[in-house]
């Protein structure tokens, strides 16, 4: 175990001196999740309501097909997103491969199911009462919706935040679909992977509590936001 | 409630914007193997080049195997590949063009020091994998098609045996997480000399070096520019230079002059006929 420590020590230590390298994969991995979840809530979180509280054809399809689609392994989506972004593929024209947008567009794919599922089942969870009264009090339905978000915030706030989570801390999408590269598309949890290839177990580690000190500042600031 | 609002939208369309390392003005999309990338050759040769071309290199390591499948796909630029059967291939199936010899080291057979199968001191590498083979001794292969499986396939083809049994694994892993792997296993493996002597030094390993020095574990690298005819969008102008950087003196002598723990991990050998 002292062997572990020795470099978990060391490479703490590194972190915490602001290592150039250490910052550029932490600034890369807040920039694709941040990017990611934006665009992960803004299309999931209303697809969620909508499974919620609308009732259409192929409703329960849908809502089994994004539940397995939560059981989708991440080298899966890489190798997928792999194949349409390749030069050979439908959209290698667009030059995406190895580059940030790359992961983003797999982080997407990860993030969507997560948002749209637990975003549902936050809505869902709302007593139907409350949309009924604000109905029933002449409430347009926009108006009926906006007081049913306000009631199934905190649900949709989890929702992003446990996709949050996820994407932060997957290595498979950023691996594949970004390839590693320095100071560009090196995320944590690639270098992450790449020191444990090179037997650096403790600076691994070390770059593993820099993640989770991200994610904790992160859930920490979305704390702080919802005290309105 | 707006500053809230505003920190939330900074935060959240800060994603969207091209971070520091942004989109490059150029760049050189270079897949090669994990030897020359993690032992730290590589960021001590670009410089240079990065400089003088302003552009950057942007280095995506892989096994070999993965590195020419890139290259095959037209999503890297150019290749620094060490298995030249497969380089040779991939050039003769107009993947690739203007293939030139790089540098070389070697392989060796690392096992534990108490050595059950006594293979220490073989110079016949053929020779060594018949006796752990016989002995029955543990073997871990990388059986990953890299370079060094590739190597190693060729070298049981040498032995004319077909490796099979409990005491023969496919790890699927890259040569550090295979040492790490016989380490904890005692078992033999076939590494290249520069990740062999990286773990070694720093302790990560107590395996022994036990055979070395057969002219069939010589290890070439080769570069290869992917074929622009094949592939309109790779950037061949600077793939053309990249390869007339590594075999220029310039790019040869850095090659030799680089050390790590104080010794040298490549030899520089673009000075022998090209495409041989």
């Amino acid at each position: 175990m002292e062997f572990l420590f020795e470099g978990f020590r060391e490479g703490l230590l590194r972190a915490l001196r602001a290592d150039p390298a250490v910052m550029r994969a932490a600034g890369v991995t807040l920039q694709v999740s941040f990017a990611a979840i934006l665009i992960a809530a803004l299309a999931g979180l209303p697809a969620g309501y909508a499974l919620a509280v609308a009732r259409f054809r192929g409703r329960g399809l849908a809502i089994a097909v994004l539940q397995t689609l939560l059981g989708l392994p991440t080298v899966v989506i890489g190798l997928l997103l792999y194949g349409f972004l390749s030069r050979r593929g439908p959209l290698g024209f667009a030059d995406l491969l190895f580059t940030p947008s790359a992961i983003v567009a797999g982080l997407v794919v990860l993030a969507l199911p997560i948002v749209a599922v637990f975003g549902m089942t936050a809505v869902a969870s709302v007593d139907a009462r409350a949309r009924e009264t604000a109905w029933t009090l002449g409430a347009s339905p926009a108006r009926a919706a906006w007081t049913v978000v306000r009631e199934a915030r905190f649900g949709m706030v989890a929702a992003v935040l446990a996709a949050f989570g996820r994407v932060a801390s997957e290595v498979g999408i950023a691996m594949m679909l970004g390839g590693n590269i320095e100071g560009y598309t090196r995320t944590l949890t690639t270098a992450i992977a790449l020191e444990s290839t090179r037997g650096e177990f403790g600076f691994g580690i070390a770059l593993g509590a820099v993640l989770i000190a991200v994610i904790f500042a992160t859930n920490l600031l979305s704390r702080w936001l919802q005290r309105s | 409630m707006i500053l809230r609002a505003a920190v939330a939208a900074l935060f959240l369309l800060g994603g969207l914007l091209p971070g520091p390392a942004g989109a490059a003005p150029g760049r050189l999309k270079l897949a090669t193997t994990t030897s020359t990338a993690n032992s730290g050759l590589l960021a001590w040769l670009h410089p240079p080049f990065e400089e003088k071309h302003g552009v950057e290199v942007h280095v995506i390591a892989v096994g070999t195997g993965k590195a020419l499948r890139l290259g095959q796909n037209g999503d890297v630029d150019v290749v620094l590949v060490h298995a030249r059967e497969a380089e040779e291939r991939f050039v003769a199936e107009g993947h690739g063009v203007g293939r030139r010899e790089v540098m070389y080291n070697d392989f060796v057979i690392a096992g534990p020091p108490e050595d059950p199968a006594g293979v220490r001191g073989m110079r016949d590498a053929a020779g060594a994998l018949r006796r752990i083979a016989g002995r029955g001794a543990l073997w871990f292969s990388r059986g990953d098609d890299s370079g060094t499986h590739k190597k190693e396939e060729a070298l049981w083809r040498a032995a004319g045996l077909v490796p099979r049994g409990p005491w023969f694994r496919l790890l699927g892993q890259g040569m550090g997480k295979t040492l790490i792997a016989a380490e904890e296993k005692r078992a033999y493996t076939l590494s290249d000399r520069g990740t062999f002597a990286a773990f070694a030094a720093k302790e990560k390993i107590s395996l022994a070096l036990l055979a070395e020095g057969d002219e069939r574990l010589f290890n070439p690298y080769g570069v290869i520019a992917v074929n622009p005819a094949r592939h309109p969008g790779v950037n061949h102008e600077l793939a053309a230079k990249y390869v007339e950087f590594l075999v220029s003196p310039e790019g040869q002598r850095r090659i030799g002059a680089f050390r790590m723990n104080g010794r040298q991990l490549f030899h520089p050998s673009a000075g022998r006929a090209p495409g041989n």
